[in-house]
C-alpha cells in the first residue's frame, strides 16, 4: 500500500512498540536481576538497570553451580538439556522421514491403517500417557539415562504428517526418473527425497528442538540423579528451596542461560525455517 | 542399438481394459511416433515399454530379450519426461551424471561422458547451474542429455515438447530429429501433436481407444488413411466427411447433401449401390471455372492465415437456388484450403472440384477404408 499518513504511521509504531515492550520487559527484568546480588532483589524495589555483578554471578553459576539448592553445576544441566533436545529433534526427524517414506511410497497391507494409527497418537500428548510410559521406561531400566529422557518423546505424528504431505507434492515423474536412472528405494530416499525436504527438516528441527528443550514434567519424573537434571527443571528447583530465601539473582542468571540455546537455534535457522513453512513449490 | 517387438500387448486396470492388444515391430535405429487423442492409451503403452506400468498381457521385447518382468533400469532404456523431471536440487552436471553414478562408473568416465553429451546439446556453459536457473528449452535439453549420457539402446519420449512455446517447439523438434539421426538410437516418441508426429516419425502409429488404428510412414498415412478416425486425426484442418452413395453403375457418387461427383477416374463397380462416407481433404478441393465444378460451396467463416485461406461453408448443388439448411452447428460444414490471397467473402459461392485420385471412401458402418478414388 502506498499511503502517507504520518499520524497513522506514528500510531502503528506506537502500538507495536508497546507490544514489544510488554513482551521484552520480563526478559529484561530477568537479565537485570541476574547482574545484582541476592539482597537487592528481595529488598522490595526491583532494580531496572543492570548491576555490576554480571561476571561474578555467571562465573559462580557455571563453575560451582548452586550448592545446597539442588542440581549440579549449571553447565552440566545445560549439557543435559542439549543432549535431550538434540536427540529428540534428530530422532523425531529420522523416524518421521522414514515412516512418511513408507506410507507414501510403498504399498503394503494396512498402509492407511498404519498412517491413521500414527495420526491418532497426535491426540495423546505426553501428559496423558505419562503413567504407562513411565512404567515402560522404568521396567526397561532407562531411568536416569539420556535414553530415558529422549526416546519416549521421539515418536511424532506431527512430523510424520508434515513429511507425508510434502512427499505427496513431489512429482511422480521424479520418482520414475530415479527408477530409470537405476536408483533403488533407499538411493531415491537418500539422494532425492531427503535433499528436497531440507527446508522442511529445518522447520521441524527448530520446532522439535524447542519442544525438547522446554520439557519439564518428563525429566522431572525420570531423573532422580542430579547428573541427569535438565536446565528447565533445574530452575524450578532453585526457587523452591527450604529454609532460606531463593537466590533469585542466580536463578535469573540460569534462566537467561537457558534462554540462549533455543534463541540461537531460531536465529540461525530462521531463514530455512520460514521457507520450510511457507514454501510449497519446488 | 536394438529393435523392439511389441506383441499383442494388453493393459487392464481392474476390470477396465485400456489397451486392446497392440502389436508394433520397431526396427533398429527407427524413430516411431505414437500419436492419438488424450486417453487413447499412447502414454500407457510407452510406460509399459519403460517398465513403469505392469503389462497385463502380451509381450514386449527389446533387442530380442523379453522385458515384461524387468525393472526399468535393467531394460537398457532412457526416458525423457513431459515435465522434464530434473532433480531440482542437483546441478545440470549431477542431473546428467546421476544414472552413471548409481551404475558405479569411475569418476573420470562420468565426467568425460557428461561433457561429451553437454557439448552435443550446447549445455557446456550451464553444467554448474540448477534446473530452476534454466529456461524451458534448456531444461528440455538437460533432460535429453540425461538420456544420452547413459548411451541406452532405446530412447523413450513422453510428449517432451508439450511444455514449450510454439517457436521453441519447432526448434527442439528439429534438434531431436537431428540428434536421433546422428545417434541412430531406436526411439519411441509419444505426442498428441500431429504436426510433431508427421515431421519426426520414420513410421507413425495412430492410436485410438487402446487400439493401433494404423502403422505406416507419415506420408502413407496421409495419403491412404485406413480408417475414418485416422483420416480425421491426421491433417489440419481435418478431412471433410460427406455421407453419400455410389450409384448403381459405379460411376458416380451421389452425396446426401445433393451434388453428384462424376469426375472420378476409377470405376466403383465393386461398391455399386453402396452407402459410403466420402473423405476429401480441404487442400484437395480445387476452385475451378463456373461449369466445371462438382458443386458449389457457400462460404461461411473465412480464416486468413497468410499462406492459405480456410473457407468453411455448406455444399450447394450446382444451379440450386438456396443452400439446404440441415441441422445446427458443424453438421454439413465443409472446409476448403485456398491459396493465400484468394479473395473470398462470406456468402460467396465458390465452384469447386474434388481432385481426381485424392478422394477416400470409407464404410460408414465400420469406418474402414474402401477404395481410393
Amino acid at each position: 500500500m502506498v499511503e502517507n499518513r504520518p499520524w497513522l504511521t506514528f500510531l502503528q509504531h506506537f502500538v507495536l512498540l508497546c507490544g514489544v515492550a510488554l513482551v521484552v520487559f520480563p526478559i529484561w527484568i530477568a537479565f537485570v536481576a541476574s547482574t545484582h546480588d541476592g539482597r537487592s532483589l528481595v529488598s522490595g524495589v526491583i532494580p531496572l538497570l543492570p548491576g555490576d555483578l554480571f561476571f561474578e554471578n555467571y562465573r559462580t553459576l557455571l563453575s560451582e553451580g548452586m550448592a545446597g539448592s539442588g542440581g549440579g553445576p549449571v553447565w552440566l544441566m545445560l549439557f543435559n538439556s542439549l543432549v535431550m533436545a538434540l536427540s529428540i529433534a534428530v530422532g523425531k526427524i529420522a523416524i518421521s522421514l522414514l515412516s512418511a517414506f513408507a506410507v507414501v511410497y510403498f504399498r503394503f497391507p494396512f498402509r492407511m491403517f498404519c498412517f491413521w494409527i500414527i495420526f491418532a497418537t497426535l491426540m495423546l500428548p505426553v501428559e496423558v500417557r505419562i503413567l504407562p510410559t513411565f512404567e515402560v521406561v522404568a521396567n526397561l531400566g532407562m531411568l536416569n539415562s539420556y535414553a530415558g529422557l529422549s526416546i519416549p518423546l521421539i515418536a511424532s505424528a506431527t512430523a510424520t504428517f508434515l513429511f507425508r504431505q510434502f512427499f505427496l507434492t513431489v512429482p511422480d515423474e521424479l520418482t520414475e526418473a530415479a527408477r530409470m536412472d537405476g536408483a533403488g528405494p533407499f538411493r531415491f530416499f537418500k539422494d532425492i527425497l531427503v535433499p528436497l525436504s531440507r527446508t522442511n527438516i529445518a522447520a521441524i528441527f527448530v520446532i522439535m528442538f524447542i519442544y525438547g528443550w522446554n520439557q519439564y514434567l518428563w525429566p522431572l519424573l525420570v531423573t532422580t540423579d542430579e547428573s541427569f537434571y535438565t536446565i528447565v527443571m533445574g530452575i524450578q528447583r532453585m526457587v523452591t528451596v527450604a529454609d532460606s530465601y531463593p537466590r533469585w539473582h542466580l536463578a535469573m542468571a540460569t534462566t537467561v542461560l537457558a534462554l540462549l540455546p533455543p534463541v540461537i537455534v531460531v536465529v540461525v535457522m530462521q531463514r530455512l525455517f520460514v521457507k520450510g513453512l511457507v514454501e510449497t513449490e519446488k | 542399438m536394438a529393435d523392439i517387438a511389441i506383441k499383442n500387448v494388453i493393459k487392464r486396470y481392474g476390470d477396465t481394459q485400456v489397451i486392446h492388444g497392440v502389436s508394433i515391430d520397431i526396427n533398429d535405429g527407427e524413430l516411431i511416433v505414437i500419436v492419438g487423442p488424450s486417453g487413447c492409451g499412447k502414454s500407457t503403452l510407452l510406460r509399459m515399454v519403460a517398465g513403469l506400468e505392469a503389462i497385463s498381457g502380451g509381450e514386449i521385447s527389446i533387442a530380442g530379450r523379453v522385458v515384461n518382468r524387468l525393472e526399468p533400469k535393467d531394460r537398457d532404456i532412457a526416458m525423457v519426461f513431459q515435465n522434464y523431471a530434473l532433480y531440482p536440487h542437483m546441478s545440470v552436471f549431477d542431473n546428467m551424471a546421476y544414472g552413471l553414478k548409481i551404475a558405479g562408473r569411475p569418476k573420470e568416465e562420468i565426467r568425460e561422458r557428461v561433457e561429451k553429451a553437454a557439448k552435443l546439446l550446447e549445455l557446456s556453459a550451464l553444467l554448474e547451474r540448477r534446473p530452476r536457473q534454466l529456461s524451458g528449452g534448456q531444461r528440455q535439453r538437460v533432460a535429453m542429455g540425461r538420456a544420452i549420457v547413459r548411451n541406452p539402446s532405446v530412447f523413450l519420449f513422453d510428449e517432451p515438447l508439450s511444455n514449450l512455446d510454439a517457436k521453441l517447439r519447432v526448434q527442439m523438434r528439429l534438434e531431436i530429429r537431428q540428434l536421433q539421426r546422428s545417434l541412430a538410437t531406436t526411439s519411441l516418441y509419444v505426442t498428441h501433436d500431429q504436426v510433431e508426429a508427421m515431421t519426426l516419425a520414420d513410421r507413425l502409429v495412430v492410436m485410438n481407444q487402446g487400439v493401433a488404428e494404423q502403422i505406416d510412414t507419415p506420408i502413407n498415412i496421409y495419403d491412404r488413411p485406413a480408417t475414418v478416425f485416422v483420416a480425421g486425426f491426421i491433417g489440419s484442418p481435418s478431412m471433410n466427411f460427406l455421407p453419400g452413395e455410389v450409384d448403381a453403375k459405379g460411376e458416380a457418387i451421389a452425396l446426401a447433401q445433393g451434388p453428384r461427383l462424376r469426375s472420378i477416374s476409377q470405376k466403383l463397380g465393386n461398391h455399386a449401390g453402396r452407402s459410403i462416407t466420402l473423405g476429401v481433404r480441404p487442400e484437395h478441393l480445387q476452385p475451378v471455372a463456373e461449369g466445371e465444378q462438382d458443386f458449389h460451396l457457400e462460404a461461411g467463416v473465412v480464416e486468413t492465415l497468410g499462406a492459405d485461406v480456410l473457407v468453411h461453408g455448406r455444399l450447394v448443388e450446382a444451379g440450386a437456388a438456396a443452400p439446404q439448411v440441415e441441422g445446427e452447428g458443424g453438421a454439413g460444414i465443409v472446409a476448403v484450403r485456398l491459396p493465400g490471397h484468394a479473395k473470398v467473402a462470406e456468402g460467396d459461392r465458390l465452384p469447386l472440384k474434388a481432385q481426381d485420385g485424392l478422394l477416400h471412401l470409407f464404410d460408414p458402418e465400420s469406418g474402414k477404408r474402401l477404395a481410393d478414388v
